[in-house]
Order: C-alpha cells, then structure tokens, then sequence
C-alpha cells in the first residue's frame, strides 16, 4: 500500500474524568474516502476535532503528510473543516466566504476571486457569488461552506455531520455530489455521520466507533456483510444475534461465542438441502416498509429468541402465523464477542 | 497572544478603578469627621449619616420617592399589560402604528417630557405636585413596562388562554386566573424596573413638584451648599440600601434556579 | 341584536385604550401644547410668531449650546465606545464563565446611587482640593491643582463614566451571542486572533455598537444633571439652556421653541442610524 496520507497512532482523549476516545489507531489512504460511523457518544466527533487541531489529544500522535501536527493549531495544518452548521460569515458574500482562507493566506484579490469562482463552480453554485449566506438554502449553504474548505487545496478535509440539516431526498443528492466531488479533486476527505445508509453510500473506508473504540473499519460491503462484532451487526443494519451453539453450522468458527444473521439472510419454509434449519416461531410483528416487510419471529419455546426477517410484500403472511426459518450456512456471521 | 490577555487584563482593573472611584470617594468621605467631603480623610465619624436621619425634609422625600415610585409603577404595569394583552391578542387596524404610539416615549428625553406637562398642567389648572409627578413617572414607564410584557406573550399563553376558554373560562378569569400568573416574571421585571427608573428620576420630579418633593429633588437641593459631607451620607444610604435591595432579589428570585 | 357584536368588536380597544388615551393624554397632548407655545412669544399676547425660533438662529450663545451639545455628546459617544469595547471584550472572552455574571454585577455596583448622587461624586473627585488633584500634587506631577470641576472635561468624565457601562453591558451581550462556530470556522481557514476580530468579530458586533452609540447620543444630548453639577456655567449646553428659560426667565415660549428643536436633532439622527436600528433576519 502507498504512503498512508494520515497516521492516527494511539490517540486517546479525556475530558475531565471522562474517557472518551481509547487507544485509537488508524491509517488513511490518499485520495480516500473515509468515514466515522457511530452513534452520538462513540467519540467520532472527538476524534475529528483532533484531526482538526480543536483539540489537542490527551496521548497518542497525529501524523498528517508524515509530519507530526498533534499540537498543531488549525490554522497551521493542511486540515480544513466544514462545520455542521456550516458557520458562514453572514456579513460576507459567498464570494467573499469562500475567498476566505486565501486571503489568510494573502493570496491577491484578483487571483483569490478567480479561484472562489471555480470552486464555486465545481459545487455549482458560481452564479450565486455576490448573494449573502441567509438569501441561500440549507443545501446551496452546505455547498459554499464545501467550497469554502476546498478552494485552499487542503491535504485532508473534514467534514462534521455535514448533511444533518437536509431533508432525505436533498441528503441523498449531497450525498452523491460529494462522493463526485472527492472523485473530482483527490483530497482525502474524513466525514463524521450516525447514518450508516451514508456511510455505505460514501465510504472508501468506514470506521464504526462505540464508547471511544474503533468496533469494526474496512469497505463497507465488507462491514456490512461480515461485521467483526455484534455491535456492529446491530448498528451497521440489523441482526438477528443468537449463540453460537444455537445453529447447527458445521465449520464455524469455533472462538466465536455469538453469531449474526442478516434479515435478507433468512428464508421462510423448511430447510433446502444446502441450508441450515433455525427451527420455527410465531410472527409476533409485521411491519411494511415499502419495497419489502419486517417480520419479528419469536420462538414460543424461548421468548427471549427474535428473529429479524426480510419478508416479500407478497409473501402471505400474517401475524400470529407459525413459520420455520433457514438460512445459507456462509450467511452465518461469526462475531468476535 | 498572551500578552495581550495580560494587557487586557490589566487595562480591565483599570476600568474597574475608573468605575469605582466616585462611589469609593463618596462613601469614605461620608465618614468624614470634618466639615468638608475632601482629602486629608478624618474620620471616621457617624455625624453626617446623623445628621441626615435626623432631617426631616430628607426623610419626608425618601416617603415621598416610594410612594410616587410605587404608584406610578403600578399604574404603568397596569397600562402596559393590559395593552400589551390587547395588540397581542386581537387585530387592531393600525396595530403597528399604535404600538409605536406607545414605545414613542422611549425615544423623548425626560427633560423635554417633563417641560411638556408642565405647560399643559400650567394650562389645565394642574399644580406642582407628587400627583404631577407621578403622572410623568407612569408616562416614562408604560412603554417599558408594555415592551417587555408584549415580547412574552407568545403561543405559550395563548394554547393555555384556549384551553381555559374551551373550558369555560370568561375573559376576566383568563386574565387573572391565568395569564398574570404565566406572566409573572414580565410583570415583576417591568414593575421593578419602573420602580428602580422612577426612584431615581429627578427632571420630572424636579420640574412637576413643589413643596413637597421626591429624594432625588431634596438632594439636589442639597447640593446648593457645595461639597458637603450630608451629600455623603444620603448617597451613601442611597446605595446601601439599593445593594440589600438586589441582594434581596437575587437570594430570592433566582435561588429559585438553583435546584 | 348589535349589542354583542358591538361589544365584541369594542372588546380590544377595552384593552389598548386606557393606554393609548394615558399616551395621547400625557404625551402627545403636551408635545402639540409645547408646539403651540413654541410659537407665542414670552410677554406680550402674539401667536403663531416664529420670532423665538429666530431668536434661536440670530443668538449665538442659542445656537453655540447646541453645537456645544453636539460636541459634547460626539466626544462622549465615540470615547465610550473605545473604552467599553475592550472591557467587555474581558468580560466576554477571558473571565470565566462562571464569573462573568459576577464581573458584570461588579461592573454595574456603583451605578446603584442615585444619578444626582453620582454625578456630585464626581464633583468631589475632580474638585480643586479633591482626590485627583490631591494625589497629582501629592506625587509631585503638577506644582498647583489644576482646575477640573467645571468644565466640559468633568462632563464628558461624568457621561463617559456612565455610558461606559451602559455600553459594556451592550457590547457583551453581542459578543456572546456569537456562535463560536464563526471564531473556529476562521482559524481553520487560517486567520490569526487579530485577523478573525477584524474580519468576523468587529463586522459582526458592529450593529449593537450602532444601537449603543444611538442610545448614548439620546440620552446624553437630552441629559441635565451632569452638564449642570459638574459643567458649571461657564459653557452651556442645550438642556442648561432649555432649563434656565423655564426657571429664572419664565419663558416657556422659547423653552418649548429649544426642545423642539432638540427633539428634530435627535429624530435627523434616528433616521441617520436608522439601517442599524431595523432588526436584522439571522
């Protein structure tokens, strides 16, 4: 593998007494899309504030273009940051937000606009240069504070639960226009999101954090379909999470204690040939969600037992129906835990 | 940068210096054995503060400031609520016009408010008095008084006002029952300030009473004598009794937020 | 059958009379007396004369007083602001948090005396033999106090002392109201401390300085106290003017005539600082 663009070597960080990221170690490829999965308190934003220079980590080194930046101001390093309430200066034009960072760089009023304006145009919002941040929508604002971070070529850009504010339809269409732009420029871009249908739509690699631990990071084809742990089953999708004596599947991993089974994973009806039996229960809950409907399947015999299923919307089923389940033994996760 | 924190720092002290000087002078001086408010300091002596307890017209003006404070107070939270209920509540045609009407006061110095009810008082027969003063009290503080009560009535009071109503409140109720418990706080802010504004308001005092008169005016009267250690003494009494007051208030009031 | 929607459409007025009537009363109703009155001349029965309005042109120590007060009222606002600006910049950024309240009490304590009282305080410092010059001479700085009581130095101290407060309190609250998204967002763009005050703080803090300075202008020009404890006479200024017509002359036409023409003063400058005063859309 090429020269990792930044090294994350042990970093931990405390506030107070409270620990919140442990040991993090981490290698971020150029040109690569990364992103930080978890949900609030898992210490990703912490993490990218450290990245950022808004913190300084309480142990550990951040090593950006093999340069040591742990202790380095924002200012100082080739980071920039697109924050999640964008934070542009509303007494400037867009314009004159994104020639920002020029200017600190004393960059020359006709060079800075020439620059602001591609930028602009690459997020395709140059026709909007001369208007104010609050004559603009959510997502025209979220595009300017992205060209703001871009237009000073930063090795590495961050970017702080950028598409929070935007209603599902916009958020989908950010999502892939980022994904283009990353593409388009080469910078290594690291974006911090609790919504791991981004993150799947996003990531080079994606990173699942809990409690200040990296649970899980790799493809996230990869993440989804062979999760290492059963926080990441959970959280990454859902699982069914049963013991590992409970399926009779020969050639498991013996180490692992617990398994995971995908809902699409999971057929009704009696066993085929290749596949392993799960035994039998009661449709306790049937919910329809569009293109397919979620059943919960609940062992009489053990009430404690759920199984999540991906249902066809054509399946006749209803609840209180009693149904066997199966499954394709290499649709049996093993998990760490 | 942290030079400049200290630069900063030490320029604040000064601030706080320049701040403090004329009420530390006034207080040490009030303490003053001799006959005059100014440096060597001889004291301490209690004789001013005396003196001044014991002055009849001085003490008749204190009386006279709560009372003229309190009414007029009273008189402009009543205004300034009600009012404020109204434009809040209902469509008035000209409501923003009207509204400014009310605020206008706001922008009018007290000396040429004062001058102007004293021309028209002259002209209706009004003479100087607490009553005229008074008066002039409630004019400078209705559109404080009716600012900040209109700025709290929000949705909040108005589900609360719908469901008295739906269950069968009449509007007096919803007034009393209601909405001035909600308000409480407006209503208590606008009222003390008002106190505070009238308390200490000399113009219109000034220029609208006669004989008998408010403390800021008798103080004045005060002052015709020069530096006088008196002058001390009352200013003094002025200010410690301003400092329990808020004291008071913060103990009392905002304790409330503690838990 | 129109009795109760008669009174249901009376109902509001009900509300918003008692007030509208106490204004018009009270406040309206003297500013169209004092208009009149303007216009009659003191002694003798003539009305509708503009001759004290004249008088008012062709006098000069009339219309010096109101350049005085201009003056006067100019210093103290833009001295206010550059000493106010500062502290409430500590206040804001370098205390604590869990101070501030307590360093802003402390900074408004003092203002707790009476006005009157606080404006003779200042008598007392700057007087002849007063604490300053007590001090200056005692140090050996100046050979013979040097007069400050009774000037327009000793206003502009005592107004300068007051608004400065006043301002602090203006200024700090704008500060805090800030998101500090701004500040990081800047500093991640490179900027150093000066530059992020210059291009985001000061820019954004700038329309609360335009309502303070506003309110400075208002209240001093229109004050009376501090001009007349510690200016003496020896230079007027518009209200000492206005007061010492009503008082020892007995002139109410030419009073009135000097309060309106303060009043359209201060109305030229609200529409000047109008664009500050709209409240702006976040």
């Amino acid at each position: 593998m090429t020269e990792p663009l930044v090294e994350i070597q042990s970093v931990s960080h405390s506030f107070g007494p409270h620990r919140v990221l442990e040991a993090i170690s981490l290698d971020i490829a150029p040109a690569s899309y990364t992103v930080l999965l978890g949900p609030s308190g898992s210490g990703k934003t912490t993490l990218l504030n450290i990245l950022g220079g808004f913190l300084t980590p309480s142990e550990g080194r951040v090593l950006i273009e093999g340069t040591d930046c742990t202790a380095l101001a924002p200012a100082r390093r080739p980071t920039t940051t697109v924050f999640q309430d964008y934070a542009l200066f509303p007494h400037m034009t867009v314009g004159a937000n994104v020639a920002f960072g020029l200017r600190m760089r004393g960059v020359g009023r006709g060079e800075r606009r020439r620059r602001a304006l591609e930028t602009l145009e690459i997020v395709g919002l140059d026709h909007v240069e001369t208007r104010k941040p609050h004559e603009l929508s959510g997502g025209q604002r979220q595009r300017v504070a992205l060209a703001r971070a871009l237009v000073v070529e930063p090795a590495l850009l961050l970017l702080d639960e950028p598409l929070g504010a935007l209603d599902l339809k916009l958020r989908r269409q950010m999502q892939d226009e980022l994904k283009a732009i990353q593409k388009r420029v080469g910078t290594v871009f690291v974006h911090v999101t609790h919504d791991q249908e981004e993150a799947m739509a996003l990531a080079d690699l994606c990173v699942v954090m809990s409690e200040g631990h990296i649970e899980d990071m790799g493809p996230p084809e990869r993440v989804y379909r062979r999760p290492r742990t059963r926080f990441t089953a959970t959280f990454m999708g859902e699982s069914t999470i049963l013991p590992a004596g409970a399926v009779a599947c020969p050639g498991l991993d013996p180490a692992a204690s617990l398994v995971a089974i995908r809902p699409e994973s999971i057929g009704l009806g009696d066993a085929p040939p290749s596949h392993v039996a799960l035994g039998s229960g009661t449709v306790t809950d049937l919910v329809f969600q569009g293109g397919f409907k979620r059943a919960s399947v609940t062992d009489p015999a053990d009430p404690g037992r759920v199984y999540t299923v991906r249902v066809p919307v054509t399946q006749p089923l209803a609840e209180g129906d009693t149904v066997a389940l199966h499954c394709s033994p290499d649709e049996i996760i093993p998990l760490k835990e | 940068m942290k030079a400049l924190k200290i630069l900063t720092s030490v320029y604040a002290l000064a601030v706080y210096g320049f701040i403090f000087l004329p009420v530390a002078v006034l207080v040490l001086f009030s303490f003053q054995a001799s006959l005059f408010p100014v440096p060597p300091f001889t004291g301490p002596s209690l004789r001013w503060y005396e003196a001044v307890l014991g002055d009849r017209s001085l003490t008749a003006g204190l009386v006279n400031s709560v009372l003229v404070a309190t009414v007029s107070s009273l008189v402009a939270v009543a205004l300034g609520f009600l009012s404020a209920y109204g434009f809040a509540r209902f469509r008035l045609p000209g409501s923003g016009l009207l509204r400014a009407l009310v605020t206008a006061p706001l922008m009018v110095s007290y000396l040429i408010i004062g001058m102007g009810l004293l021309i028209l008082f002259n002209a209706v027969g009004l003479p100087k008095s607490l009553l005229a003063a008074g008066i002039g009290h409630a004019v400078i503080n209705l559109p404080l008084c009716f600012a900040i009560v209109y700025s709290q009535m929000g949705d909040h009071q108005l589900n609360a006002e719908r469901a008295a109503r739906d269950l069968g409140a009449r509007s007096r109720h919803v007034l009393v029952l209601i909405l001035v418990p909600m308000l409480w706080p407006a209503l208590f802010a606008s009222f003390f300030l008002a106190m505070t504004f009238s308390w200490d308001e000399f113009v219109i005092a000034f220029l609208l009473t006669r004989f008998e008169t408010t403390l800021p005016v008798e103080i004045w009267g005060l002052l015709r004598s020069g530096l006088n250690p008196r002058t001390n003494a009352v200013g003094s009494l002025v200010f410690g009794v301003s400092i329990v007051l808020v004291l008071i208030l913060e103990l009392v009031v905002f304790r409330k937020r503690r838990p | 059958m129109t009795s109760r929607r008669t009174i249901e459409r009376w109902r509001p007025w009900a509300y918003v009379g008692p007030a509208l009537v106490w204004t018009v009363a009270f406040f309206i109703l003297p500013f169209l007396v004092m208009a009149w009155v303007s216009l009659t001349v003191h002694g003798t029965g003539e009305t509708l004369s503009a001759a004290n309005y004249a008088q008012f042109v062709h006098n000069e120590s009339y219309w010096r007083a109101l350049v005085n007060s201009l003056e006067v009222t100019a210093i103290v606002t833009v001295v206010s602001i550059l000493l106010a600006y500062p502290f409430a910049w500590f206040l804001a950024e370098i205390v604590p948090e869990r101070w501030q309240r307590l360093g802003l009490m402390l900074a408004v304590l003092p203002f707790w005396t009476s006005y009157v009282v606080r404006s003779y305080s200042w008598l007392l410092v700057l007087a002849e033999n007063g604490v300053v010059n007590n001090a200056l001479t005692g140090i050996g700085l100046l050979s013979d106090p040097v007069q400050m009581a009774n000037t327009r130095f000793a206003t502009v101290t005592g107004f300068v002392h007051f608004f400065v407060m006043l301002l602090t309190l203006t200024i700090f609250a704008n500060l805090k109201q800030l998101s500090p998204s701004y500040r990081k967002a800047a500093a991640d763009l490179g900027a150093n401390g000066v530059q992020i005050f210059r291009h985001v703080i000061l820019p954004l803090t700038l329309p609360g300085i335009m309502v303070g300075a506003f309110l400075t202008f208002v209240l001093a020009i229109g004050d009376y106290i501090t001009p007349q404890i510690l200016g003496g006479n020896n230079e007027l200024l518009m209200p000492q003017l206005i007061m010492m017509q009503i008082g020892r002359r007995g002139d109410f036409p030419l009073a009135s005539a000097l309060a309106l023409i303060l009043m359209a003063v201060v109305t030229l400058a609200y529409f000047a600082c109008a664009r500050w005063l709209r409240i702006e859309r976040a």
